[in-house]
């Protein structure tokens, strides 16, 4: 039997992910949709991969100064995201302890 | 040098703590959790990253291309770091949108990245040209990228609302022959990506970039200010589906996995957010909504009277009430009342009377905005809750407060079936025994409706600014 094409393997994985998204999303609680937004902003920041790829291993400037500027915009997004959903879930828990003995 | 096979398998990983970040965020209580698994996912995929640079580099660049990814790292880890820090809980959509932003253009710089040295990334060899598939690929990732780029920077504009410039501005901007434009420029567009696919050559990727990043701008400025929530959410989506894009390109299933997590988690945002402002996401999309919000409410001239009162005589009201329902919207979070709220509610707590929130999906200005402000004023959230949580309760409830919300108490929505906002999904405030609204003045919202329930019998109006009444009902209180 012939190989599969890799971008059908990708295809697959595209299509499960985004029934797992799906799922997954449609479960988290209303009064969480801005941590959530900021969260996957953080997430979608995963390009930094890439990013990094072209920074280190490409030869010509173009490339390699390309890649840097992007490293540093996902990392705005990779520290930002997560610092700022922190920042916001701990307001969420201080109220937790507040309003527990009330 | 770490083998192939072992990074597929860490990245796996990284993708696994990804799901589990989205997963806890379901209660608060599992949040936290959750966000501590998306970090530990994106560390180990920087790390694994990072060992596989080192084993694939040839001699003598390791250290200069780490330099370059630390140099990336430290500027990019500061300035999202201070943001982190800094942002005030009301202007938390602005910096969504600017993140968004951040991650359209990295996307459209590592797609260039590619197109100049493809073998690099190991999509093909040196000196061969790029597969046909991954140049479609990488098409797709740049013009997604480059939309949800200059989009985003116009919707950070529009919410921020401090600029001159008219583009930023919360109103609509139309012109004839709009749609018609932005269709003709989307099929050049992917006229010169085929184009690039067909050639791999640099013109038709640059024009191709160039279309994308005015078509942006283009279909976020005819969106009014009011649309900002659908329209964060959508480039939420988009800033996914970029990220999706560029995964295909690299052939990497983690930046797929990811991507299509926040791609699709957007796209639910985006539903709920037209649902509840009962608008389809194609009305959203072509705007020119609220283009002229008084044009529908001055309909109707004759001067109808409403029953208003002083802040002293509704917290007179509430202190006898048992049970008081707030319902804060968008004024609320204009006015930065948050705070002067918890203290209502918490001296009438003190007076023994039960105090709910109820928060309508499209209070404030993005997914679960007022949620978060209540949050940072200490709200508990056991005594927030959404909408078909506590619709059933309003016939039982002694008072309600509306606080800067009009549409979405408006009894139109149910009860008139011509009303353009009939079918809304509303919080039933006119079911409580007596309601208070607090409202700067009697203009209409932004459907520009007349509100019935302003003028029911049961209804007293408190005009002036939010948190200037609050603080005054909170002295009355005392």
């Amino acid at each position: 039997m012939e190989a599969v094409n890799p971008t059908l393997v990708n295809i697959i994985i595209f299509v499960l992910a985004v029934y797992v998204g799906f799922h997954v999303v449609w479960n988290v609680t209303p009064a969480l949709h801005t941590p959530l937004m900021a969260v996957t902003n953080a997430i979608s920041a995963i390009v930094i991969v890439g990013a990094m790829l072209a920074a280190a291993l490409t030869d010509g400037g173009l490339a390699q100064s390309m890649g840097t500027i992007a490293v540093a915009l996902a990392a705005v997004n990779v520290f930002g995201g997560f610092l700022v959903t922190q920042r916001m879930l701990q307001m969420f828990k201080k109220k937790d302890r507040k309003g527990g003995p009330a | 040098m770490i083998s192939a096979n072992l990074v597929t398998l860490l990245y796996l990983v990284a993708s696994v703590c990804f799901i589990q970040a989205l997963k806890g965020l379901s209660h608060p209580t599992t949040s936290r959790r959750g966000n501590l698994f998306g970090m530990i996912g994106m560390v180990i995929a920087i790390l694994t990253t990072a060992a596989l640079i080192i084993g694939l580099a040839r001699e003598g660049t390791v250290a200069l291309g780490l330099g370059r990814i630390l140099l990336g790292l430290l500027v990019g880890g500061s300035v999202g770091t201070l943001l982190a820090r800094k942002v005030e809980m009301t202007k938390m959509p602005e910096l969504i949108a600017f993140m968004h932003s951040m991650i359209g253009l990295a996307a459209v710089a590592i797609a260039v990245a590619v197109v100049a040295e493809p073998h690099a990334f190991g999509i093909a060899a040196a000196g061969t040209p790029i597969p046909v598939g991954n140049r479609l690929e990488l098409f797709i990732g740049t013009f997604v990228g480059a939309i949800t780029f200059s989009g985003s920077v116009i919707a950070f504009g529009k919410l921020s609302g401090k600029y001159k410039f008219r583009l930023f501005r919360g109103a609509p901007v139309v012109f004839p022959g709009q749609h018609p434009l932005n269709l003709l420029l989307a099929v050049v567009m992917i006229a010169c990506g085929l184009w690039f696919m067909a050639t791999q050559s640099w013109l038709p990727y640059v024009l191709m970039a160039a279309i994308a990043f005015a078509l942006g701008v283009l279909i976020i400025i005819p969106i009014g200010g009011a649309d900002m929530p659908v329209v964060i959410s959508m480039l939420n989506s988009y800033s996914g589906w970029a990220a999706a894009g560029i995964g295909f390109s690299l052939e990497n299933p983690m930046l797929i996995i990811a991507g299509s997590l926040v791609g699709s988690s957007g796209a639910i945002l985006s539903y709920i957010m037209c649902k509840a402002m009962n608008r389809s996401f194609f009305n959203v999309i072509l705007g020119g909504f609220g283009a002229e919000p008084s044009a529908a409410g001055a309909h109707d001239e004759t001067q109808r009277s409403v029953k208003s009162g002083s802040p002293d005589d509704a917290a007179f009201l509430m202190s006898n009430a048992e049970s008081v329902t707030i319902v804060p919207g968008y004024g609320l979070a204009v006015a930065r009342a948050q705070h002067a709220l918890k203290e209502l509610a918490a001296k009438l707590g003190e007076q023994g009377v039960t105090v709910k929130y109820a928060i309508h999906p499209v209070a404030g200005r993005m997914p679960g905005h007022m949620n978060v402000l209540l949050a940072e004023a200490e709200v508990p959230y056991d005594q927030v809750f959404e909408m078909d949580d506590i619709n059933g309760e309003f016939g039982q409830t002694d008072v309600v407060l509306v606080m800067g919300a009009n549409d979405v108490v408006n009894p139109a929505a149910k009860n008139d079936p011509n009303s353009p906002i009939s079918g809304m999904p509303i919080l039933e405030a006119y079911k409580a025994r007596t309601v208070i609204v607090n409202k700067r003045s009697m203009a209409t919202g932004y459907a520009g409706l007349e509100n019935e329930l302003f003028y029911m019998d049961k209804t007293m109006m408190v005009f002036g600014d939010a948190k200037k009444v609050l603080e005054d009902m909170v002295k009355a209180l005392e």
